[in-house]
């Protein structure tokens, strides 16, 4: 079993420039989160949350307060913190195993050790059969479960999830959620769920954090005291998930999907040729 | 790829011939009937004795050896040059800032316009004919290979960066992947391109030997069957090499083929 990381924030503060001015993004952030949990944070967009898991993973810096992972101050990216992105960011001119493959490049494994982790790690997410396909060929939870092998096969303490299952339809979410619940129980690693999806959230969590936006600050942390297997349709899984709703009291439900997200190109299609 | 759903029977394989051969047998028609007399329209058969004759006496590849020798100097020239320069553009804002503008204004020029310029620079021999030719490489080399590198999603980027990605780890497994099918559209342009100017040049500024004087003498000697066949043979050199560099592009960019079967 991997090493489980004891993640710990203390007063963390996030500010953009936006046209000069700065503007609060998270305010005085307080968490923390004990090996092995599994901690899930929700709330509406505009946050932060999303931005405090690119803070923990270390492609942002410039905060004020301190994010320690086991007593140390987390600087930049490293190979014991993974994620898995809302997009699955799969390259799309390698196949499966070559881009879990990716993860490993500097890893310090041998060729041999590389080949029998990527191997376990597709075994892991049941794609088995599938790794000399390429990312086109597969479909969105497909990919999904390639970028959660991608971003374990680094054994990493902490596993940071950014809406992971948010672009995917009903019916694979929930499957992938239970796919989710088994690998975080085999691996026995700390993982970090984003979501606005408060059924997901409580189904996974051992807690829930309630954000609030402008500026990104917790609410309220909400316990999820029920054993697993979940049953999201008892009585006591409805209860926990009402409790997470109030925090967002006068805010409807709906408020918390976002739009999807897109990704800028820049613009050549007004270039020409003069021949 | 859709299937055309009324074919009238040809199978696929031969579809592409359809058209020219119906119009061989029309131009065939024309000559043999009697329909046209004009000696502009020579018959088939003569053009197909003229390209024995110029295969045989070696005037036909002493013609195109000249025409591809050149095509490949400025080939090479203009595309590397619009490689770097596309890549000095793509890869640095200052430099597109303070290149950006000038290049814009210059491929608004039409390529003929620089032949006075570039005859009265290099002469008429071939200095200035791959000089000419580069420059048909050129420009579509900067654009593309410019528009590979800035359309490199910055998601990719973060990707390595979470793997601890150094700079020659971001270049070669992220940046060179991502920018490479819109680079190798810039080379298939410019080879086309230049294969053009290639005529262009030899047909403005006739001198030396080549596919394009081919045309020339076929036009100042009224020998319409040394034309037409001129003009066959440079649509052949087209064909291959645009086969080539489609074969080309289906092994290196097999991961973009969108024909496979979906699991």
């Amino acid at each position: 079993m991997a090493h489980a990381g004891t993640l710990d924030i203390r007063g963390l503060n996030k500010r953009y420039e936006v046209k000069g001015q700065p503007l609060p993004v998270l305010h005085d952030i307080n968490l923390t989160i004990k090996p092995g949990e599994f901690v899930s944070i929700v709330g509406t967009s505009g946050c932060g949350k999303s931005t405090l898991l690119r803070l923990i993973i270390g492609l942002e810096e410039d905060y004020e307060g301190e994010i320690l992972l086991d007593g140390t101050r987390v600087r930049g990216t490293n190979l014991n913190r993974g994620i898995v992105f809302q997009e699955h960011r799969l390259f799309p001119w390698l196949t499966v195993e070559k881009n879990i493959a990716l993860g490993l490049l500097n890893s310090g494994l041998t060729e041999g050790q590389q080949r029998a982790t990527i191997r376990e790690h597709i075994e892991l997410v049941g794609l088995n059969g599938f790794e000399k396909a390429y990312p086109h060929q597969l479909s969105g939870g497909m990919s999904q479960r390639v970028a959660i092998a991608r971003a374990l096969v680094n054994r990493p303490d902490i596993l940071l999830l950014d809406e992971p299952f948010g672009a995917l339809d009903a019916m694979t979410r929930a499957h992938l959620q239970q796919e989710l619940h088994r690998i975080w129980q085999t691996e026995g690693i700390t993982m970090i769920l984003v979501t606005h999806d408060v059924e997901e959230a409580v189904y996974l969590g051992d807690k829930v954090v309630v954000m609030e936006p402008r500026p990104g600050r917790i609410r309220r942390t909400v316990p999820v005291p029920l054993a697993h297997p979940r049953d999201r349709a008892s009585y006591a899984f409805t209860t926990v998930k009402d409790n997470v709703l109030r925090e967002f009291g006068e805010h409807s439900a709906a408020e918390l999907a976002e739009p999807p997200l897109k990704t800028a190109r820049p613009d050549t299609s007004t270039w020409q040729f003069a021949v | 790829m859709s299937q055309a759903t009324s074919s009238g029977g040809v199978p696929p394989a031969l579809r592409p011939w359809v058209l020219p051969v119906l119009i061989l047998l029309l131009w065939w028609w024309a000559v043999a009937s009697g329909w046209s007399t004009s000696p502009l329209l020579v018959s088939p058969w003569a053009v197909w004795e003229k390209a024995l004759q110029q295969i045989t006496s070696g005037d036909l590849w002493a013609a195109l050896s000249a025409s591809l020798w050149r095509n490949a100097q400025g080939f090479v020239a203009g595309a590397s040059a619009g490689l770097a320069v596309g890549v000095l553009l793509g890869w640095s804002r200052w430099a597109e800032r303070l290149v950006g503008p000038s290049f814009h204004t210059l491929k608004q020029i039409s390529l003929f316009a620089w032949i006075p310029m570039l005859s009265m620079w290099f002469g008429l021999g071939d200095g200035a004919k791959i000089a000419f030719i580069a420059m048909a490489a050129f420009f579509p080399m900067v654009l593309n290979t410019f528009e590979g590198l800035r359309s490199v999603p910055r998601e990719f980027i973060e990707v390595g960066r979470v793997y601890g990605f150094g700079f020659r780890q971001q270049l070669t497994r992220v940046i060179a992947p991502s920018a490479a099918p819109s680079v190798f559209t810039g080379v298939q342009l410019a080879l086309i391109y230049s294969w053009l100017a290639t005529l262009g040049s030899e047909y403005l500024m006739a001198s030396g030997p080549g596919i394009g004087n081919t045309l020339i003498d076929g036009r100042e000697h009224f020998q319409m069957d040394l034309v037409l066949f001129g003009v066959v043979v440079i649509g052949l050199v087209g064909s291959v090499l645009n086969a080539a560099t489609g074969a080309l592009e289906r092994r290196l960019l097999a991961w973009r083929d969108r024909t496979v079967a979906r699991y």
